[in-house]
């Protein structure tokens, strides 16, 4: 038996290549990661710098800002309709899209038969989360604005976002159901309970923090999408505080229009007004993460 | 931490002494033969098929009342099957089918006008992997009695803890979530959930195979005593828990073939088949 020591033991092994392509890859892979990351910092230096001249340098008076409607002039000009819009916007759209979502995507998961027709509808509901917003735009207004002739209302607004929306909120619904172990719907229907009573009971809180964090995150998309609100014809300038049945503006379609207007100190209250829209969205998502943790732990 | 409720009962080894004369156990120990040996589920010619294959052949079997009647056999037996095919719960299984009788007090549950969530009300099951609901220890032993529509009373959940033996334990932290507890509590306490609604037989499929040794002793003490009250029909994939806790054993071997059914000293002192000594000296399975 030799006693060879460690590094003569180890001298035919070579690992310079390997080691190599494993920098080569770990570099890659981090720069991936990374490009994202750079593209948001780029884009909040870019709306900060735009903010800061507005407020600091142009005297943009950012409590007038979020107290009054749109205004001609760019001093008076503000974005609280615009808020109130986007919030009855995403309340409405919250309410529509959890109750169609949740019960289609209970329906799929605990009473549909695994056949064809069940794949089919499955099928078209992923091809239907990757259908451009500006058509489900067109298809609010073609139903709801004018079939039903709600006319260009706020709840035409949050149809037409709804209809967006929905199929994140059941695809993200389905993989909460899927999640919940079977040994709890067993441990149910032993008891005596019947399928409604399982997945009432038991189910569906079960897979309910999975829910509402798919939820909020698909609230997250429709809070920022403007195409689908213009088709249904959202007010570009919004004046007025709008309710539901009332003309409504919503906060991208106000930085959508002041974006374009020839006066360029309308560019700055674009970006102040995104500034708002992003914490408002950061806040969307701590909320969603919140949930995620303070719950899903539980089970 | 020790069980207060359990510990004056005998446990282990009530059947080693007897003689094998009769063919039903009058087991004076425990108390349990004071009454009448009445058969409460009864399988006749039972076959289960999962799409083509056959998991149960021809099964016959009648499970006496207020006994412990235990189910061993190799894995991929069938025992399970046999368990779930008793309350139905094999309707789950799409490609699940069931020819043959299986007679609770004489009715075929698998007749038209039987609904198989009324007959899970009156057999209860407990599971392999402790399946405790997301909610809280209360909450979960209530959860029978809700869905049943029963009134949910502070007596009726402490009457089911203590019969599950955990109410100890759990007294002071009742609104805690059951997901908190030790998987032998959690076991419990799923047990403590199948029995607050008072049904006549409750079905074990391998109750103690998921817990450590400590836990799992602590629920064979209870399954003897609850025999006093219920029906219990355990499977179970090891054979010194059968000839310990059980009156009656059946053997499954291979293929899902019933191969020897009677008192639990016989199967293990003086089995009738080869093959099924050969199976409980270890020979295969």
């Amino acid at each position: 038996m030799s006693l060879d020591t460690g590094s003569d033991l180890l001298s035919d092994v070579d690992l310079t290549w390997v080691k190599r392509k494993e920098l080569l890859f770990h570099v890659l892979l981090f720069s991936a990661a990374m490009f994202g990351v750079a593209m948001l910092a780029l884009l909040i230096f870019d709306i900060l710098i735009e903010t800061a001249y507005g407020v600091l340098i142009l005297g943009i008076d950012v409590g007038t800002f979020l107290t009054s409607g749109a205004s001609r002039t760019w001093e008076q000009a503000g974005l609280l309709p615009a808020i109130i819009g986007s919030i009855w916007l995403v309340f409405l759209t919250l309410i529509l899209s959890f109750v169609l979502g949740v019960s289609t995507a209970t329906y799929l998961e605990e009473y549909a038969p695994r056949n064809r027709t069940t794949r089919l509808i499955e099928a078209n509901l992923t091809n239907l989360a990757g259908v451009p917003s500006v058509a489900y735009g067109l298809l609010a207004l073609g139903v709801f604005v004018n079939g039903f002739r709600m006319g260009e209302i706020l709840l035409a607004g949050a149809l037409a976002l709804s209809l967006l929306v929905v199929p994140i909120v059941i695809v993200a619904s389905q993989e909460a159901l899927r999640a919940v172990p079977d040994g709890m719907r067993n441990g149910s229907l032993a008891t005596g309970a019947t399928r409604w009573q399982t997945i009432r009971g038991v189910v569906i809180p079960s897979a309910l923090p999975g829910i509402v964090t798919g939820t909020i995150l698909a609230l997250a998309r429709a809070i920022g999408e403007t195409a689908p609100l213009i088709m249904v014809g959202a007010v570009l300038e919004a004046r007025s505080t709008p309710d539901p049945t009332s003309l409504f503006g919503s906060m991208p379609t106000m930085i959508y229009y002041w974006a374009f207007r020839p006066v360029t100190e309308f560019h700055n209250l674009a970006a102040l007004a995104i500034l708002v829209l992003l914490i408002i969205l950061v806040g969307m998502y701590g909320l969603a993460f919140f949930v995620r943790n303070h719950y899903e732990t539980r089970v | 931490m020790t069980m207060a409720t359990n510990e004056t009962e005998e446990t282990g080894g009530r059947n080693d002494s007897e003689p094998l004369i009769s063919t039903e156990v009058t087991s004076s120990e425990t108390g349990r033969g004071s009454r009448a040996d009445e058969t409460v589920l009864e399988t006749r010619n039972l076959d289960v098929y999962y799409g083509d294959e056959q998991a149960l052949q021809d099964v016959s079997a009648e499970i006496p009342e207020h006994k412990v009647t235990a189910i061993i056999g190799p894995s991929g037996c069938g025992k399970s099957t046999f368990l779930r095919s008793i309350n139905r719960m094999n309707d789950q299984i799409d490609v699940a089918r069931a020819d043959g009788e299986v007679l609770f007090h004489e009715k075929n549950v698998y007749d038209e006008d039987v609904d198989p969530v009324a007959l899970r009300r009156k057999i209860g099951q407990v599971f392999q992997k402790p399946n405790p609901f997301p909610k809280s220890i209360r909450d979960n032993v209530a959860y029978g009695l809700k869905i049943q529509g029963k009134e949910v009373t502070d007596e009726a959940i402490e009457r089911a803890l203590k019969q599950a033996a955990l109410y100890e334990e759990v007294k002071d932290k009742l609104n805690s979530s059951g997901l908190d507890l030790s998987g032998g509590q959690q076991q419990r306490l799923c047990i403590a959930r199948a029995i607050a609604p008072d049904p006549e037989v409750l079905l074990m499929d391998e109750p103690t195979s998921a817990l450590d040794p400590v836990a799992a002793s602590k629920i064979e003490d209870l399954i003897s005593e609850l025999a006093r009250e219920y029906t219990v029909v355990i499977v179970t994939h090891n054979m010194q828990q059968a000839a310990r806790i059980s009156d009656k054993t059946a053997v499954f071997l291979t293929g899902g073939k019933l191969v020897e059914f009677g008192n639990t000293n016989k199967i293990f002192e003086n089995p009738d088949h080869q093959e099924v000594e050969d199976y409980i000296t270890g020979k295969f399975g």
